[in-house]
């Protein structure tokens, strides 16, 4: 109310800022590939990095869980955290309702079989094509910014399936493309049969007659492709001790990796899921080998031998690069790795890389001490075939950095 | 972007009118704009305002905004900014009687931020226009200094919470003269409290003769009590001379006191940097009462939209379809808090309350049940008291004072509770309580506080910045720290410390052996002081809190 008077003069002032600067916000929006190189600047002024790379992602059913790659960053400040609760409550909230003081509202497993992952979980559907225009734009920055290796391709393999169309075929009449030169050449010919030309080297394009035959057109027709693919095994230990950081560290690395090979094939990349704790099973969707929790025991074995079984039966060697990542806590039932070691070995016969992940949990025991990072060392596996297998071991809370760091140990 | 069409607008001022006749105050210009779900993701990380000052960290937001767009696509119904005249956004290709829905809503937010006085420092200008100074500013230091001036913003923002908003606003309410001759109060308040320390019966003496002299003296009063004190006490003048010095003293919030204070901003090379400073903590004092007004201001919108649209006579034929959008946005969750729904609510509750008379310490009094349902006194206030709640609180006082066991009850509200069932290996949900007291204390613990942190100039000796944080029952959170002291490190100029408290180590020989249940709850705080010199952080135990 005080201000009317001076409205009119900043009515004009108002709307001009609106418009202003030329241009969408947009185009001055700066890319995510800048924002990534201001982010290394950070580094060398010698200030810690701030932006990560996140994923939102939409769960479906049946493989239509959707992914949007985004960077995130957090403005630190002093804040207030929750106040401690005892470990069995969790912060109060509120609510409505006719029941009395005690009553049990609703009740959530504590390891749903097939439950809500790491809060980015929702409703409802999207298509599968989505997350492969995000992932590879994942997968490329993490090979630019990250410095992560470009791979070296095993040699093409052809396609069996796989086709593209392109003007290769000609045809005379119609199509596409006119095809000049040749088209040319058969109104010679035939003018030439005609009599119309007498001096070749001295042609009267007025008189010569075109018969709508001699059009030569390009015309499009399939092409069978000669490309690389790649099929990559990702297989996770869901048992119950990989409840919490250890399943969210080898999900997360999963998809990067995942990211990564979808660039470096130029998105010719087939996925397979399995699911391991004491038996094996393979699972049809990323939502599914994301979400789902179980609590039994391990037996890495049962996993590797379901992968080499599928690749047998499938014949999958013979028109893939194969690639397999485990990620797992490094419990085993099988302590000294009897049963795990020779399937490993069957997997190196026709494996380009196997790269084990070991999340360590924080809680238990020195470094290093687990079963499976044992009986790995102990087979000598590890330095007989370096350019096939490749392990990393890191605890179940590290940063982006450090797992961005672990996929350079798996795949460089 | 662009303006409402004038068919649209004639809506709007429609709205006005019939507003105005209902006692909502506002002024008489106002713009609309008709924006994109686009043009409304790339407000967002400036928080609508077009001309805010540009920063990366608002274009991470946005990026990551127009991601979770495509997931999920959303329509927020408008967006009102606290500017002059105040600027709404709608999106396009709303009914009409939606937009006379969605104006009332709007004319309400407009009143609320022109009549609270917590908002009382942004009534007299138009932020867009000092914004786009500021930006404009940003951008010439930026092409001067580079990405520095960037470090300086995100080190500013990394403070800006524990802006001294309440002092500011304080300012601004303070009467030229105070009510009582402030040698008064320092004899009583001061004087012979810490420094004399006088037993009470010799104080309330004290009163007593100050009371005879005024009744005896009148104007004269002062000079002829302060007589005998001097004479009683030589000294006095001195301390009373000497304590108003230090009273005089500001409070100044810790971005003031780097603006001020730090040797390394204050060097002809970086004083740049304080006008960066300057830009971050007047934006943020600016957007300080928005946060803390949040279940006031939607319930204050929601009720007038509720209230006007359904005497409107423009919308007949619509009711059906205003209920359901309207019940949408107010609707009371079983579980989870809606603040438009509980704001809502409170309104009508103290309107209702007001008109009975229910607002009484005669109604307050009543402990028969069946009396206090009776009552009803037909006072008819109701209107105007909540005219004057929407004026005085905050979310904070709102809370505290009308959120009652009548109103927790009336719509049965309760506080849910999260715990563990070991047998089923699930998290139970379930009613903790229904009690008025323990349902504020969860709506409280919900509200926006940030931490106190304060310059203590006493402890920080030589070029070492010391600061205080008052502990509130709730530690800060520890992964924040270490940044947010590099980048006041640097502001600084030298090292920093930070006293706060944290939880300490459980005493080692209960650790193994089986406790009892609330010797397990017990919470073991204790006072650290962390300290970042040349970019390492440290962080030592100082004693038992």
């Amino acid at each position: 109310m005080k201000n009317e008077d001076s409205n009119n003069s900043k009515l004009w002032d108002i709307s001009s800022l609106a418009s202003e600067p030329q241009g969408s916000y947009t185009t001055r929006l700066r890319s995510l590939d800048e924002l990534m190189e201001r982010d290394r600047l950070r580094e060398e002024d010698g200030f810690p990095r701030k932006i990560r790379i996140g994923k939102l992602i939409k769960p479906g059913k049946g493989g239509q869980e959707k992914f949007v790659v985004v960077p995130t960053t957090v403005e630190e400040k002093f804040m207030h955290d929750s106040a401690p609760t005892p470990p069995e409550e969790e912060e109060p909230m509120g609510g409505t309702g006719d029941e009395a003081e005690g009553d049990i509202l609703g009740e959530q497993p504590v390891r749903p079989e097939q439950g809500s992952g790491s809060g980015t979980a929702g409703h409802g559907g999207g298509e599968g094509h989505e997350l492969e225009s995000s992932a590879y734009d994942l997968g490329r920055i993490l090979t630019d910014r990250f410095n992560l290796p470009n791979l070296k391709e095993k040699g093409k393999k052809s396609s069996l399936s796989h086709y593209t169309y392109d003007l290769t075929d000609r045809n005379r009449g119609f199509g596409q493309i006119l095809e000049k030169k040749q088209t040319l050449r058969r109104v010679i010919e035939t003018n030439i049969a005609l009599g119309n030309i007498t001096d070749v080297t001295d042609i009267d394009t007025t008189k010569l007659l075109i018969d709508p035959r001699d059009r030569i057109f390009r015309i499009l027709s399939r092409e069978l492709e000669y490309e690389s693919q790649a099929l990559v095994f990702f297989v996770r230990d869901y048992s119950g001790s990989m409840d919490g950081k250890a399943s969210e560290l080898v999900c997360s690395q999963h998809v990067l990796i995942y990211s990564w090979l979808l660039y470096q094939f130029a998105r010719q990349v087939e996925t397979r899921f399995v699911l391991h704790d004491s038996d094996a099973r393979e699972v049809p969707d990323f939502y599914t080998y994301y979400n789902l929790r179980v609590a039994g025991g391990t037996r890495v074995a049962a996993a590797y031998k379901l992968v080499n079984d599928l690749v047998e039966q499938e014949s999958l060697a013979k028109d893939y690069n194969i690639y397999v990542f485990h990620g797992t806590d490094g419990d085993d039932w099988d302590t000294n790795g009897e049963e795990t070691i020779p399937e490993l070995r069957r997997m190196l016969t026709y494996a380009n890389r196997v790269g084990i992940t070991i999340a360590e949990h924080n809680a238990y025991g020195p470094r290093g001490a687990t079963e499976v990072e044992r009986y790995l060392k102990g087979s000598g596996l590890l330095d007989e075939k370096p350019e096939l297998l490749r392990m990393d071991v890191m605890g179940e809370d590290a940063e982006e950095t450090r797992i961005i760091e672990g996929i350079k140990k798996l795949i460089s | 972007m662009e303006l409402i069409d004038q068919h649209t607008k004639s809506i709007m001022e429609g709205c006005k009118e019939r507003a105005r006749d209902a006692g909502l105050r506002f002024s008489d210009e106002t713009l609309e704009y008709i924006v994109t779900n686009r043009d409304m993701l790339e407000l967002h990380p400036k928080v609508m305002i077009p001309t805010l000052y540009d920063y990366w960290v608002h274009d991470v937001e946005l990026l990551k905004g127009k991601g979770k767009y495509e997931l999920y696509p959303h329509n927020p119904y408008e967006t009102v900014i606290n500017t002059r005249p105040p600027i709404s956004f709608y999106n396009d290709n709303n009914p009409d009687w939606l937009n006379v829905m969605i104006f009332y809503h709007v004319l309400a937010h407009i009143d609320f931020f022109q009549n609270n006085l917590y908002f009382r420092h942004t009534w007299e200008y138009d932020l867009t226009g000092k914004a786009l100074a500021d930006k404009r500013l940003i951008a010439r230091l930026r092409s001067e200094h580079g990405r520095w001036v960037d470090y300086v913003i995100e080190f500013a923002r990394s403070i800006d919470n524990l802006v001294g908003y309440f002092d500011g606003l304080s300012h601004l309410f303070r009467h030229d003269r105070p009510p009582f001759p402030r040698r008064i109060d320092y004899y009583f308040d001061v004087f012979l409290q810490e420094v004399k320390g006088v037993k009470t019966a010799e104080y309330v003496k004290e009163i007593e003769r100050y009371n005879r002299c005024t009744r005896e003296y009148g104007e004269l009063c002062e000079e002829s009590f302060f007589a005998d004190v001097v004479a009683k006490h030589p000294e006095f003048e001195a301390f009373y001379l000497k304590g108003t010095r230090e009273k005089k003293e500001e409070r100044l919030d810790i971005l003031q006191f780097l603006m001020e204070h730090s040797e390394f901003l204050n060097q002809d090379e970086n004083r740049w940097m304080k006008s960066v400073l300057e830009v971050i903590r007047s934006t943020s004092v600016y957007f300080q009462p928005q946060i803390r007004t949040k279940i006031m201001n939607e319930g204050w919108a929601s009720y007038w939209h509720e209230t006007l649209f359904l005497t409107d006579d423009r919308i007949k034929g619509h009711e059906v379809e205003f209920a359901r959008v309207h019940s949408g946005v107010t609707s009371l969750h079983r579980v989870g808090l809606n603040p438009y729904a509980i704001g809502m609510r409170l309104f009508q509750q103290i309107e209702e309350a007001a008109d009975q008379g229910k607002l009484s310490l005669e109604y307050q009094r009543l402990a028969d049940s069946h009396a206090r349902k009776e009552f009803d006194r037909k006072t008819g206030t109701g209107r105007d008291f909540i005219f004057a709640v929407r004026e005085n609180l905050c979310d904070f006082t709102f809370i505290n004072t009308y959120v009652d066991q009548d109103f927790v009850n009336r719509h049965k509200l309760f506080v849910v509770g999260k715990r563990l069932n070991k047998e089923r290996t699930a998290w139970q949900y379930y009613v903790k309580s229904r009690k008025a007291g323990e349902y504020r204390a969860m709506l409280q613990d919900s509200l926006y506080h940030p931490p106190r942190i304060e310059v203590d100039r006493a402890k920080g000796s030589g070029k070492t910045l010391y600061l205080n944080h008052s502990f509130e029952g709730k530690p800060l959170v520890t992964e924040f720290i270490a940044n947010t002291m590099l980048g006041i490190e640097f502001l600084w100029g030298g090292p920093v410390k930070l006293e706060t408290s944290e939880v300490g180590a459980a005493p080692p020989q209960e650790s193994g052996a089986p406790r009892r249940e609330e010797e397990a709850r017990k919470i073991n705080w204790r006072r650290f002081v962390y300290t970042m010199e040349n970019r390492t952080l440290t962080k030592t135990l100082l004693g038992a809190d």
